[in-house]
């Protein structure tokens, strides 16, 4: 790999800038927030893709990087960009295909001693209670006019459909279910592929993890969010499946016209884009938004099996939802830019929301010390919880990072891992795995991403989010 | 011709380019590697056969939504594919009017006692997507997976 370090200038221990001029046509620098370590993960193609990113009309501050950040397709994956109202853009390229792809907490009433003998009754019964794998298709049978309302509506229609309760709502970003949906910006393509899969897991890294809290690094705010050592939880992986897909598909083919219509010049196709406020621009964002509802619908109903799952094995425990947050979404937010406040367009592409105490999107649960920021690690390695802090509304517009970060292709993990081995090493370390293909389990291989820890340090440090606890897998099931 | 497919490196996704001495074969390798990451053609009988038609306003756009039509073939229908074989017309003298593909894809219902399944193709990019003809007809894409 080149030695990448010479482009970058460092700001501080973890923060490095992609000066303007490291590509033409920068409109504002790039952000890296690494360590001097993580840096030397980064592929110089994720710098490129800060780069074109800066140039993007109407962005904001910087193109942003978290420390997770690799090579992507448009955005890099882990970052973050704001666009402003008058002269930005929105770009499907800064959402990805899997809108709302996000994470969701549960945690439960019950030490892990008392589930630890029966783990694999749990697992096998969750595996049977959420479709999951490629192709997999739900044990829901929406009609047309029930997927109509979960695009409307998110998880709050889940709930009036019997799956969930009203208190998880205000549990949820966007209490689940995001305003601005415009079901017909959603093709019939889209439903087809929609309807069938709502209340599935899919595959790739997507998974359904029974975990133990391992570690608490902030007592009082771990108390907030109801966590204690020894504590189980349940870690919900997936998004929007087929539907969210082909709505990004088919916008992505109707914004790469609109470039030529706008003459917008983008340095990689799949940064198409439209001028906000354009009919491009709304209808995209109309059905983004409709992606974005079916995702939370369907971690909703997820959560709702799991629940139905742990009141058979083990009768009159609880699990509460401690928070859900998308990882893929563009919204529009109030930030302050140059001691202004502005209404800008905030694209995550892998990237969370990290909003500390005085945002008024909290949710009163949490409002005296910030949003829970949920981030998963890979299948072996641990997964955390952090606070939200004030300071990221100044660093990254609200952001942090969502999960590990892979360094290792996925053809490359087949050819090194045998998923047999892969299995029976996280055996060896007390995590039972089930999957629906061994071939999975070689390029979802704990190797393949970076060490997460290192990856949250980052964000503790740089004072975005600050840890409040670690949750090790027991169980997990993946597609 | 040396390969019809070859798959390239790539941290997070699946980047391959197909290659046809004619922008039909081009096109039919393309679908073969998009699958080939999904399923073992080794394990699937062309029994059954599915008809696509697709217009659009250039090459590029048409190999897009092709490609992307067999993702949602793959997941709508629960079928999985083997053979591609694609007819092109130009409609109209001018180079860039409308490109008309029609297709016949074999395959058969998933099956999954006998069809090896590999990673899911979630979406076709448009990351680093591109046509060329060098000596041969090559296409590059980019697969979120």
């Amino acid at each position: 790999m080149d030695d990448i370090s010479k482009n970058l200038k460092k700001i501080d221990d973890n923060t490095y800038e992609v000066p303007i001029g490291y590509r033409p046509g920068m409109r504002v620098p790039g952000r890296i927030f690494v360590s001097s370590s993580l840096r030397e993960m980064v592929e110089p193609g994720t710098i490129d893709q800060v780069a074109n990113v800066a140039t993007l009309p109407g962005i904001v501050k910087y193109s942003m990087a978290m420390p997770d950040a690799h090579l992507g397709y448009g955005f890099p994956i882990g970052g973050v960009a704001a666009f402003r109202e008058e002269d930005g853009i929105i770009s499907p390229g800064g959402v990805g295909f899997d809108i709302n792809c996000g994470v969701r907490l549960l945690r439960s009433d019950l030490e892990a001693g008392a589930v630890q003998p029966r783990i694999n009754l749990l697992l096998d019964a969750l595996f049977q209670a959420v479709p999951s794998g490629l192709g997999a298709t739900g044990r829901l049978h929406a009609t047309d006019a029930q997927l109509t309302e979960a695009f409307l509506s998110g998880a709050k229609w889940a709930v009036e459909e019997g799956y969930g309760f009203e208190a998880d709502l205000t549990h949820c970003e966007e209490s689940g279910h995001m305003a601005g949906a415009d079901p017909a910006q959603v093709s019939v393509k889209a439903r087809k592929r929609g309807r069938p899969q709502l209340g599935t897991l899919g595959s790739g890294n997507h998974f359904l993890e029974i975990q133990r809290v391992e570690e608490i690094y902030d007592e009082a705010v771990a108390k907030k969010f109801g966590l204690f050592k020894g504590q189980i939880t349940i870690m919900i992986h997936c998004g929007s499946r087929g539907a969210g897909h082909q709505i990004c598909t088919d916008h992505l083919d109707v914004l790469s016209r609109a470039v030529k219509k706008y003459n917008i010049a983008i340095p990689d196709k799949q940064l198409a884009c439209a001028p906000l406020g354009s009919p491009e621009a709304n209808h995209y964002f109309g059905g983004m938004v409709c992606a974005a509802n079916y995702a939370w619908a369907n971690r909703h109903i997820i959560a709702h099996w799991t629940r139905e799952v742990f009141e058979k094995y083990l009768p009159g425990s609880k699990l509460d939802l401690v928070y859900d947050v998308a990882h893929n979404v563009a919204k529009i937010e109030e930030h302050e830019v140059d001691g202004k406040k502005e209404r800008l367009y905030v694209h995550r592409k892998g990237a969370t929301r990290a909003f500390g105490p005085s945002r008024r999107e909290v949710p009163d649960a949490y409002r005296a010390v910030g949003q829970p920021v949920i981030i998963p690690g890979s299948m072996g390695t641990s997964s955390f919880v952090l606070c939200g802090c004030d300071r990221s509304s100044e660093l990254t517009f609200g952001s942090a990072c969502h999960g590990a970060g892979r360094i290792m292709s996925r053809s490359q993990a087949i050819k090194q891992f045998k998923g047999t081995d892969v299995k029976s090493a996280l055996n060896m370390l007390g995590i039972v795995v089930k999957a629906t293909s061994p071939g999975m389990l070689a390029e979802e291989a704990p190797q393949v991403y970076k060490p997460s820890g290192d990856v949250v340090d980052v964000v503790h440090n740089l004072g975005i989010a600050t840890k409040v606890a670690r949750m090790v897998p027991l169980g997990v099931s993946k597609g | 011709m040396r390969h019809k497919f070859e798959y390239l490196e790539h941290t997070a996704d699946v980047m391959f380019r197909a290659y046809g001495s004619t922008q039909e074969e081009m096109l039919s390798h393309a679908a073969s590697a998009l699958f080939k990451t999904m399923v073992d053609p080794e394990t699937i009988a062309a029994r059954e056969s599915w008809t696509v038609e697709i217009e659009a306003p250039d090459l590029e756009s048409l190999a897009y939504q092709w490609l992307s039509e067999i993702v949602f073939l793959f997941e709508t229908e629960s079928a999985v594919f083997s053979t591609f074989i694609v007819r092109l017309t130009q409609v109209g003298a001018m180079p860039d009017e409308t490109i008309k593909l029609h297709a016949e894809i074999g395959g058969e219902r998933i099956d999954l006692n006998r069809h090896a399944f590999g990673t899911e193709v979630k979406a076709v990019t448009r990351h680093k997507f591109g046509i060329k003809k060098n000596d041969l007809w090559c296409i590059q894409v980019v697969l979120d997976v």
